[in-house]
């Protein structure tokens, strides 16, 4: 029986499966190899006319002038300062809520809780964008209360420090409740006997949680964690893009929004690739690490 | 002791009700605002004193919508983009993964091909590199520029991938003893029994491709051309612009220029198709993330 199967196998050329990865190699190699190979402009003159082929040769010019401009340093910052700020805040607050929802015994309640916190996850940043601008207008509802409390009403959007929150606090609300979701399933997978053991040996529900919730998902939590290390150059290309304006560069203007400007508005395309191409170094980097550590720690592997 | 830890919990049990409570009403409180903006009457929505409930209830915004060129255009260019895209990605991610859910005994050349596509996870060329080639592919301008660039999602694929090499040998070896071949498996065999998963990972893709905005702004030349949410980010930005404008007394000048009940009657047509369909197939979207257990 399996004699004449592996023979029929045989027979079964593979022919087949090479035609049925063609379409995805096609479109693979033009717009994901396309643009790796076009990296090298990032070491040259280039002329859209030339072409990366023809274009000269500049060595590292492209990395020196953009490294010499003067806003280079604090982009650099702000893009690290906020990933993190993030990173942060989107591990705790998910693990927060997450252990908040697991102590709410009635069913239907957890599931509108969960529903609405997840619901934000869904929109896109043209949306949301727009509802926190509404939001922090100045004649906004964060003003009229800020108003009704004697405050003088601020320009939340035109303030450095405000809007850097905002970046911050929206980020966190939009994907809050897929981390929350990830826990929660973490917190299923405990073994129920550990809480009756607990429960005999008089442990109360706050206990339970120290010594048992939260040691078993610790794996989950180094496993986010890890992960979220090669992001650290992302801040939040579109969010930002839509939100900001000139007037909180200063404190919001990111790699990828500088690049962008750089690259689309002052037509430098040169010097923006490296700039991009700065920045996937070093992601590179921390994401091969990231995900090596994900392997030793938790053994998580993408395959 | 007993009795006291009751209490306890009880009121521990309330305070955190209220709690998950108060952070639910942040989640839907501004979409509330928005629709309640966009319902009332142009003069009390510039004011500022409409809250959650709209003031001087009309239908007009939405009204003036309907006969909105740039809106209704707009629309049309998303669901082109969401039927024609996922329709593609949906293809693409089935039969790429098929031959790399093989055994590498099986189809030796597997390896190979699987590290071509997972390199594109770890590198890219980035953004300017992107837009020069899209655009030497002919595609600006394109509804295509919007779909090709994407098509493969290599994350789909894996989460795909995996789906298949759950499906049980007998299947196959039962169809391969009948002499069914590659193409056979594939139509006769895979696919019934992955409905499930595709339905699950073409929601995920349905939802983004609705949501994308920016490739339409980098793409693009024309607002013609735009998606939805490209057209209602540029609405943004241009409200976002007059935040430049020097003093309080100026700004707040041009904020009552803007037609705000119009803006946000877009906005919230833009998230609608979302809101109403989410809350029915959630537990789709959290079986499709934890099945791929973490995405990202």
């Amino acid at each position: 029986m399996s004699d004449k199967l592996a023979h029929l196998r045989r027979r079964n050329s593979n022919i087949p499966l090479h035609l049925m990865l063609l379409p995805g190699v096609l479109v693979t190699l033009i717009y994901a190899y396309g643009p790796i190979l076009g990296v090298v402009m990032a070491f040259q003159k280039y002329e859209p006319a030339l072409g990366f082929l023809k274009s000269e040769w500049v060595g590292w010019e492209n990395f020196e002038y953009v490294f010499n401009l003067p806003d280079f340093n604090q982009v650099l910052w702000n893009t690290v300062l906020i990933a993190s700020l993030k990173i942060v805040f989107s591990l705790m607050v998910p693990l927060l809520l997450a252990l908040l929802l697991n102590e709410v015994t009635k069913n239907w309640f957890k599931r509108i809780i969960q529903t609405s916190i997840f619901l934000p996850f869904f929109l896109s940043w043209a949306v949301l964008g727009g509802v926190i601008l509404e939001l922090f207008s100045l004649n906004g509802p964060i003003n009229s209360l800020v108003s009704s409390l004697g405050l003088e009403p601020t320009m939340f959007m035109g303030n450095n420090s405000w809007f850097r929150a905002i970046i911050i606090g929206s980020d966190v609300w939009k994907g809050m409740g897929y981390n929350m979701i990830i826990f929660l399933a973490a917190i299923t997978g405990i073994n129920a006997s550990l809480y009756e053991a607990a429960e005999v040996d008089g442990a109360g529900r706050w206990k339970q949680m120290v010594h048992i919730t939260l040691p078993g998902m610790m794996p989950i939590i180094i496993l986010i964690g890890t992960l979220s290390l090669g992001g650290i150059l992302n801040a939040g290309f579109d969010q930002i893009l839509i939100m900001y304006n000139p007037i909180v560069y200063e404190g919001a203007d990111v790699i990828d929004t500088f690049t962008y400007r750089l690259g689309l508005f002052s037509q430098q395309f040169a010097p923006a690739t490296a700039v991009g191409l700065f920045k996937s170094g070093i992601s590179l980097a921390l994401v091969s690490l990231s995900y090596y550590l994900a392997y030793k720690f938790s053994n998580y592997r993408i395959f | 002791m007993f009795y006291k830890q009751s209490i306890n919990r009880k009121l521990f049990v309330w305070v955190n009700a209220a709690a998950l409570t108060f952070i639910t009403l942040i989640g839907i409180v501004p979409f509330i605002h928005l629709l309640a903006v966009s319902l009332s009457s142009n003069t009390a929505a510039m004011a500022g004193e409409v809250k959650l409930i709209p003031i001087g209830i009309t239908l007009d915004a939405y009204d003036y919508l309907i006969h909105k060129v740039e809106f209704l255009r707009s629309l049309v260019v998303s669901l082109k983009r969401v039927v024609l895209g996922t329709a593609i990605n949906m293809f693409l991610v089935f039969i790429t993964a098929y031959p790399l859910a093989k055994s590498t005994e099986q189809f030796r050349a597997r390896t190979a091909y699987v590290w071509f596509f997972a390199i594109t996870i770890f590198l890219g060329g980035g953004l300017i590199p992107t837009f020069i080639i899209v655009k030497e592919t002919g595609l600006i301008n394109s509804i295509w520029a919007l779909i090709l660039p994407g098509a493969l999602n290599v994350w789909n694929m894996i989460m795909m991938l995996n789906f298949f090499r759950g499906i049980p040998k007998e299947m196959e070896e039962a169809a391969t003893i009948d002499g069914a071949g590659h193409w056979v498996l594939l139509w006769k065999i895979y696919l019934p029994v992955s409905l499930p998963s595709i339905a699950t990972i073409g929601l995920f893709t349905v939802v983004g491709h609705w949501n994308s905005w920016f490739d339409g702004i980098l793409y693009m030349n024309s607002p013609e051309n735009y998606p939805l949410q490209t057209y209602l980010s540029t609405l943004i930005t241009a409200m976002n612009a007059q935040i430049q404008s020097i003093s309080v007394e100026q700004l707040k000048a041009l904020e009552n220029l803007s037609e705000k009940t119009l803006r946000t009657a877009q906005i919230f047509m833009g998230a609608l198709p979302i809101l109403m369909v989410y809350p029915f197939l959630q537990k789709y979207f959290i079986k499709g993330m934890t099945v791929g257990s973490v995405k990202e």
